[in-house]
């Protein structure tokens, strides 16, 4: 049996040859992945090292609890709504013990849905396509979504589209493009007018018959290509993620369910109230990031993976039609097994673009969404808790508010946290299958970055200034001197040849 | 109706100097109603830019992209006419201007309106920092600048 911890660390590191991928590309903010390899390019040692959402909680404590739903969008320029909503069902518990109204609710879910909406749609054709459609070791120069655009303008339009009305879903309900306002501590500060419910109304069929064709065209990849598809970046482990309480896939609110990697149930309907101590964040000596793990199953046993395919493959059922058939299609791909090749993450989260879309238009058909009652009143609680299931996974957003209503206490964590010791799995698993033995090429090392962008993480955000987003992968022999050095610029141009 | 001029600033106004952009819009908006004959502007910010930015380029007679840049320079700002571009950015969590323009007329079929870069010269980007000194400077610089760029036929 493999062993998690395998590759994780060298008996004689001092020996080897060390490759470093620094940033790794197309994922955000900072993260580097370090191969140490013998004279035979033989794999020694792989980690995956991510510079974790460091000052956040800083960030946040010292301020007004009321403040905190609209500053935590500041914390992430990919998936600001997740951070708005997590942070806003803490601080309901705060201000009234969790109570929303219904129209509240609804408002907050077509605002998630619709982020789930753009934020898988970005992913699958702008950041992961390129991969799929042209190879992993295609022309750098064509294996971006310009090049998307250009081979395939159809597909290109379609996920501009998708994206862009997942965008006006967003904007609708929270009153702006960015740094929206929508939801407040205890519920909700506008519902839609008959006029905003109408305007997206109209475009819904095709979102969704567009997310149909999402999951074709992925299904359609996985199923030409089993080899590849259902074995690259293996990661056999634990998955959970929010269920509702009849066991249905939900992105805004449930409780947590984990099953084994054998689909058998771990636990179920467990609030996640009790987060801190269902879940132990463990450390290790060279990582910023912390590497999450189920307490009662131990560090080595109790790793596991959030975000679509744990979300899929946990639930029992799809409250929506179309995204019902087509999960039923994914587990029975796995013949009784659930799927764990890290590709499967891209045909999962297809299926929850559908789904998202079959939501939003369930919920704009909901009258109210067009409800005068906005906010709900209830005890003043000192500490607040509130998860939702974000694009990339489970959220954690922790609050301790003090009577000046002043944020004393800050504990967030991230999808991307709780996908660590996953990712560095999934890429142990890719630099074992294909670069062992092998002299690196830029193809070969853009494996490794396929392992992890399935996982679509999501790093320190949103500084992208002209010129930052170097990658840079540097040889360096026994004695510590560099040999070989490839770059690519922040235009995508690649250099070769010791500095 | 669409506004002729579109300043698109992008970044995250709580990073340090990454809000640049953003800042390059707000001083403009507090000026713009002294200044009819600028005409009709739209400003526009995001965190990044993003392939749906391409729509809002449609209908436009000329458009200002406004960034931070992190490159070092001794210049306070640089401004200069952009082109469409097969952009190679390994970064598609985030385009540069010449690859929105690129998608535009993949999905438009048709060139896209004249289009300017302003890239800003910052110098620190962390959480929860102002703006530095140095970048107050060249923002005050990039909107004399812009003013003229605006007024301009």
């Amino acid at each position: 049996m493999r062993h998690q911890f395998e590759l994780e660390t060298a008996r004689n590191p001092e020996a080897l040859k060390r490759i470093v991928i620094e940033p790794v590309s197309r994922v955000e903010g900072h993260g580097k992945v370090t191969i140490l390899l013998d004279d035979d390019n033989q794999v020694h040692q792989v980690r995956l090292h991510i510079v974790e959402f460091r000052g956040f909680e800083k960030f946040i404590e010292g301020r007004p609890y009321w403040e905190v739903p609209v500053l935590v969008q500041r914390l992430c320029g990919i998936c600001p709504v997740s951070h708005h909503l997590a942070a806003s069902k803490a601080m309901d518990m705060i201000v009234n013990g969790g109570i929303l109204t219904p129209t509240a609710e609804k408002i907050r879910r077509l605002m998630h849905y619709g982020q789930m909406l753009q934020s898988h749609a970005l992913h699958f054709f702008h950041l992961s396509s390129p991969d799929l459609l042209f190879g992993f070791d295609s022309d750098v120069a064509r294996r971006n979504i310009v090049g998307v655009a250009a081979a395939n303008p159809d597909v290109a339009k379609m996920g501009v589209l998708l994206r862009k009305f997942g965008q006006e879903v967003i904007r609708v309900t929270s009153g702006k493009r960015v740094h929206g306002t929508g939801s407040i501590p205890g519920g909700v500060n506008k519902s839609l007018s008959l006029e905003e419910r109408d305007y997206l109304l109209k475009d819904a069929d095709q979102m969704i018959a567009w997310s149909r064709d999402a999951v074709r065209i992925i299904k359609t990849l996985h199923r030409s290509n089993p080899a590849l598809y259902d074995v690259f970046g293996d990661v056999p482990t634990t998955m959970m993620s929010l269920v509702d309480d009849k066991g249905d896939l939900d992105f805004y609110h449930g409780a947590l369910r984990a099953r084994d990697k054998d689909g058998e149930v771990i636990f179920d309907q467990v609030s996640y109230q009790g987060y801190s101590s269902l879940l132990t964040e463990g450390v290790k000596p060279w990582s910023y990031m912390k590497f999450p793990y189920i307490t009662t199953l131990g560090e080595e046993k109790g790793w596991y993976k959030v975000g679509p395919l744990a979300r899929v493959q946990n639930c029992d059922r799809i409250p929506t039609p179309q995204a019902e058939e087509e999960r039923l299609e994914l587990i029975a791909h796995g013949n009784g097994k659930p799927m764990h090749g890290s590709l499967g993450f891209h045909w999962a989260r297809m299926i929850e673009m559908l789904c998202a879309a079959e939501t939003i238009k369930d919920l704009l058909l909901d009258p109210d969404i067009m409800g005068a009652e906005l906010m709900a009143t209830g005890p003043r609680r000192e500490e607040g808790i509130g998860v939702i299931e974000a694009p990339r996974g489970t959220l954690f957003h922790h609050y301790r508010v003090n009577a000046d209503d002043v944020v004393t206490y800050a504990n967030l964590i991230v999808s991307t946290t709780n996908n660590n010791t996953a990712m560095n799995v999934a890429v142990r698993d890719v630099a074992k299958n294909y670069l062992q033995g092998h002299e690196i090429t830029e193809g070969l090392l853009n494996h490794i970055e396929v392992a992890i962008r399935c996982f679509d993480p999501c790093l320190s955000c949103a500084t992208h200034a002209l010129g930052k987003m170097p990658l840079e992968v540097t040889l360096v022999d026994a004695s510590g001197r560099e040999i070989d050095r490839m770059t690519k610029d922040s235009e995508g141009r690649v250099g070769k040849g010791a500095a | 109706m669409t506004a002729p001029t579109l300043i698109f600033g992008w970044g995250n106004p709580s990073r340090g100097d990454d809000a640049l952009g953003p800042a390059l819009l707000d001083a403009v908006e507090a000026l713009r109603d002294a200044h009819p004959e600028w005409g009709p502007v739209e400003l526009l910010t995001d965190f990044q830019l993003q392939v749906e930015h391409a729509l809002d380029l449609e209908g436009r007679d000329r458009v200002l992209f406004v960034d931070a840049s992190a490159a070092p320079d001794d210049a306070p700002f640089r401004a200069a006419p952009i082109l469409p571009a097969k952009d190679a950015s390994f970064t598609s969590h985030a385009l540069s201007p010449q690859g929105v323009m690129h998608v535009f007329t993949e999905i438009k079929r048709m060139p896209p309106p004249p289009c300017t870069l302003l890239a800003i010269a910052g110098e620190a980007f962390e959480l929860g920092e102002p703006l530095s000194a140095a970048a107050q400077a060249h923002l005050d610089a990039a909107l004399a600048w812009t003013k003229a760029w605006l007024a301009a036929e």
